[in-house]
């Protein structure tokens, strides 16, 4: 491989970059050698092990991973705003919606997710942490460090540009030659290793850390949501993992999976990553489905409407999504037969997925609404994602998909979906829980302009874009109108949707304010229960301390909190002694930042084909394992006397009168 | 609000999960999904078995070899059993002969068949030859490097077996492993089967 | 674990095994004495091979053991049907690939 370029040169906008990414590395360093944080910074956030700040780390990384992302968005619109632009080369468009597509979906809203289950599920469940906390770190550091990967590859060796699926036989050698294409593989596989182990993780979590009393009937709907989620994840990424690595095989080892020559079958490929592809925007969405169901019972003061129903549609969600993966490619010529079982399975999908808006409906009926910022999103999603459902059965329909087949149609009908359903889904979640984490309340102002900002500009920006789609634009169309003089009449629309995307830019911008500015200002959080809410994270204090729960509560049914809070007030709840007892907790590790590192020196050697750094990058991997494997000292035991004192001191600034759990 | 409380933790009196037991759980989670890794690299193996590209094809496989492979892989994973069963008597010299004896069984089925990959290219029958080959050699392969992994964890438990002997953590590895081993003799029996004997009939 | 019901015994661990080397001598036998036509060997061999992979969960695997929700069970069976999903699905979404080429 030629490595003659190994820097990217050339274009000014990289350079802008290159001299950005050092002057914010040298900032950081000198920041943290100034107050001398090095310490703190190892001791309480890269050998952390406790599952809220490997929450809070996710939730960051999520964050800036959506600026980049959005960047990338925003780049794109510009190009396109104006008929026959050069804003953009055309190499340079490639690259930026290929990592546009794989940031979105595999760096922000993966670790937003894990975010979410991080800093809830325990809490939600009774448990003192996941079931296994070192794992866990682990699972963090390679999604952080493959997501570093595939980014530092638009300033070293070039960004890949076979589109975020990168599909054969364009990503092979003979049209894809360089590390390009090598960082995206690499990037996503290690991270992909990362979310299989998160899948295992809360898996197990859910069904054996529960509290004693809390019965999986009992359970609270976010996390059977994270459950459904997971086990969708246990059953597609081991197939990612697979799939990437015959690509590798084929790249690395001269192999011919999806080769033009030697017997290689490029729609393997197609096949292959969709059946990872599919069911991932299942994974991604079924938590936020969850976090609606928790938002909407709360600020209804209802329980919510037809339990059982949401926990079997949730189910039936990640085993039908499993069914679907075909829509993705009706067009290949697979024959009539197998178009008609997948679009079929397609459109049954659906139905779980509007038995769960009308629950949320009827929860919202005759319920004391409180329209608070949670809710603000969950009533923007209903709309939006019902309109995006509606056209996704419209793509569903195998022989109506060859005209919409690749079209802005298709692209408006995922953004709506995906930010409808994901994202607004995710903030939401991010609104209601940050009280919980951080005891801190977010502006309500601020996040008004956010949230308004956001919603104008989301259909400003994609409404356009189904009839573009119907007039014939395709996806990856780099620019139009370019020599023949004809006019498609495209150019208003796209104008207009790029005035939609950079509203989103703003709105984003808004809620970055809005964190800082409440960080400083915000209302603080002393109740431990900001909202009246009704599942267990609200019956401990916020920030809750590192065990969690100094007693592991008893559960009565479900929404366990608010039913003991009803018998508090009326007198009737019976407190228990309390009598703390040792907990025990597990130690932290360097070894999964390590571990991740050495991957990462891996990945980064197979990338530019220097197999003895792959080689020793392995060796490294093998050598952690090897480490913690030897590890027995792994746990220890808070005592009683500390137990005490931090609950007291937890509790004492609190205003309501509280219970031991 | 009278229910029944089923127990799901073992020691929930100090409200302490059984670590061991949660940690054989997830193994086995992880087995059934490194089994969907094996059917992935089943599916393309499938797809493309009569890529041949008019070179080395199925009908060609070392039947000696592969017969043999399949013994030796099949006895290691019975041998692995008797460690199980001499630890579980509290044995812990019968456990280290009997994993001591896995080991060099899975060793000696690495080498059988970094033999064979090493014939085939002898023959020019290598990766980047066929579709097919590429395939093989992949399905194949991942197997390999699974056992050759199973064999540096055996030595790494046996050095913990005999500084602490037998503990209910190193009783829990060594579950673990054993468990391993018997999942990596089943994926050999449908290689042997879909690969192998399919290939050559 | 050391207090659970273990199914684990030399008697069970030995018939394992020789049900193992039966249930692979068959198939063996079978093809390389060309002893059926294609379809019924090829269907005779798999089932052999599922046989002793129930064997081996049985008497190796010792899927028995435990106590309470059976969660390796479940998982071993949504895996069983992720793994026919796969490798059926490839097989028959890609077979339109023999009528084009």
């Amino acid at each position: 491989m030629d490595n003659s370029h190994f820097f990217v040169t050339g274009d000014p906008m990289i350079y802008g970059a290159d001299v950005s990414i050092i002057l914010v590395s040298l900032a950081i360093i000198i920041y943290l050698t100034y107050f001398k944080k090095w310490g703190w910074l190892w001791r309480e956030w890269i050998t952390t092990v406790d599952h809220k700040k490997i929450g809070i780390m996710y939730l960051l990384s999520s964050l800036l991973m959506l600026f980049r992302g959005g960047v990338d968005a925003v780049l794109m619109r510009i190009q396109l705003a104006v008929p026959n632009s050069h804003f953009l080369a055309s190499e340079h468009y490639n690259e930026i919606f290929t990592t546009h597509g794989t940031i979105m979906i595999l760096f922000m809203a993966m670790p937003f997710m894990f975010a979410l289950f991080n800093m809830v599920v325990p809490l939600q469940i009774g448990a003192r942490d996941v079931a296994y906390p070192f794992l866990n770190a682990v699972s963090f550091w390679l999604f952080f460090l493959g997501a570093m990967l595939l980014n530092i590859s638009f300033v070293i060796g070039g960004s890949p540009n076979a589109g975020w699926l990168s599909y054969a036989p364009l990503s092979e050698n003979d049209f894809s030659p360089g590390p390009g294409q090598n960082f995206w593989i690499w990037g996503i596989q290690i991270s992909g290793i990362g979310s299989l182990m998160t899948g295992i993780n809360f898996v197990v979590t859910i069904l054996k850390m529960r509290t004693p009393t809390m019965r999986l009937r009992d359970m609270p709907l976010f996390s059977w949501s994270v459950l459904a989620s997971s086990i969708a994840i246990l059953g597609v990424f081991p197939i990612f993992t697979a799939t990437l690595a015959m690509l590798t095989i084929d790249r690395l080892l001269g192999g011919h999976f999806f080769t033009m020559t030697g017997g290689g079958n490029p729609m393997m490929w197609v096949n292959l990553i969709w059946m990872w592809g599919h069911p991932e925007v299942y994974i991604v969405v079924l938590p936020a489905f969850g976090v609606f169901s928790e938002i909407v019972a709360t600020f209804s003061k209802k329980r919510i409407f037809g339990y059982a129903s949401m926990v079997f549609s949730m189910i039936a969600i990640s085993i039908v999504s499993y069914y679907t993966w075909v829509h993705h490619f009706f067009t290949m010529g697979a024959g009539a037969n197998v178009n008609i079982v997948f679009a079929i399975c397609t459109m049954i999908i659906a139905i779980p997925t509007g038995v769960k808006v009308f629950n949320w409906l009827f929860t919202m009926y005759r319920g004391r609404i409180r329209i608070t910022q949670p809710m603000l999103w969950f009533m923007a999603f209903v709309p939006c994602f019902l309109v995006g459902g509606a056209t996704g059965v419209m793509l569903a329909a195998a022989p109506a998909d060859y005209q919409y087949h690749n079209s802005y149609f298709l692209i408006a009908h995922f953004h709506q979906v995906l930010i409808g359903g994901v994202v607004f889904g995710y903030l939401a979640g991010m609104y209601y829980w940050f009280p919980k984490i951080f005891g801190i309340k977010l502006n309500e102002r601020l996040g008004k302009w956010a949230f308004w900002t956001w919603q104008i500009g989301f259909y400003v920006c994609f409404m356009p874009q189904y009839a573009l789609g119907f007039m014939g634009m395709t996806r990856r169309m780099y620019t139009y109108n370019s020599t023949m003089g004809w006019d498609m009449g495209w150019a208003p629309l796209n104008m207009i949707s790029t005035v939609g995307a950079f509203l989103m830019g703003i709105g984003f911008i808004f809620q970055v304010w809005q964190i800082l500015y409440s960080i400083k200002h915000g209302e603080r959080d002393v109740t431990g229960d900001a909202w009246d809410g009704r599942t267990l994270e609200w019956s401990i204090p916020s920030p809750p301390p590192v065990y969690n729960f100094a007693i592991l509560p008893v559960v009565k049914g479900r929404d366990a909190w608010w039913y003991q809070k009803q018998e508090m007030q009326k007198g009737s709840y019976q407190k228990e002694a309390v009598k703390y007892e040792p907990i025990h907790m597990p130690n932290n590790s360097g070894i999964p930042f390590l571990m991740a590192v050495c991957f990462f020196i891996a990945g980064f050697g197979f990338t530019f084909e220097w197999w003895w750094m792959g080689i020793a990058g392995l060796i490294g991997v093998f050598i952690t394992l090897f480490a913690r494997s030897f590890q027995y000292n792994t746990d220890h035991f808070i005592s009683v006397e500390e137990i005490e004192r931090t609950e007291n001191a937890l509790r004492n600034h609190g205003s309501i009168h509280r219970t031991a759990n | 609000m009278s229910q029944t409380i089923s127990a799901h933790v073992s020691d929930q009196n100090h409200g302490h999960v059984d670590q061991e037991g949660l940690k054989t759980l997830g193994f086995w989670i992880f087995l059934v999904t490194d089994c969907l890794l094996f059917a992935t690299f089943f599916a393309a193996y499938a797809v493309l078995r009569t890529h041949t590209e008019g070179g080395f094809s199925a009908k060609d496989f070392n039947v000696p070899n592969f017969i043999i492979e399949t013994f030796i892989l099949l006895t290691s994973s019975f041998t692995s059993g008797l460690a199980v069963l001499s630890m579980h008597k509290g044995n812990k010299k019968g456990l280290i002969r009997w994993l001591i004896i896995t080991l060099l069984l899975g060793a000696a089925f690495v080498g059988l068949e970094v033999k064979e990959f090493a014939d085939l290219a002898a023959e020019g029958a290598t990766i980047s030859r066929s579709a097919f080959l590429t395939s093989f050699f992949a399905l194949v392969g991942t197997h390999g490097a699974h056992v050759t992994f199973g064999i540096f964890w055996m030595i790494g438990i046996l050095f913990q077996l005999s500084k602490r002997g037998i503990t209910p953590v190193t009783t829990r590895k060594v579950s673990l492993v054993s468990l391993y081993w018997h999942f990596l003799d089943a994926v050999w029996i449908f290689i042997l089967t879909v690969v192998y004997l399919m290939g050559v009939m | 674990m050391s207090n659970q019901e273990h199914t684990a015994s030399i008697k069970a661990y030995v018939t394992g095994f020789i049900l193992s080397i039966v249930l692979t001598v068959i198939p063996l036998v079978l093809v390389l004495n060309h002893m059926m036509g294609k379809a019924a060997l090829t269907v005779s061999i798999l089932l052999a091979a599922v046989l002793q992979f129930v064997v081996q969960l049985f008497f190796f695997m010792h899927i028995r053991d435990g106590e309470g929700p059976r969660y390796n069970v479940m998982a071993l069976i949504l895996g069983i049907i992720f793994v026919v999903t796969i490798v059926a699905g490839a097989i028959w979404i890609m077979s339109f690939n023999s009528q084009v080429q």
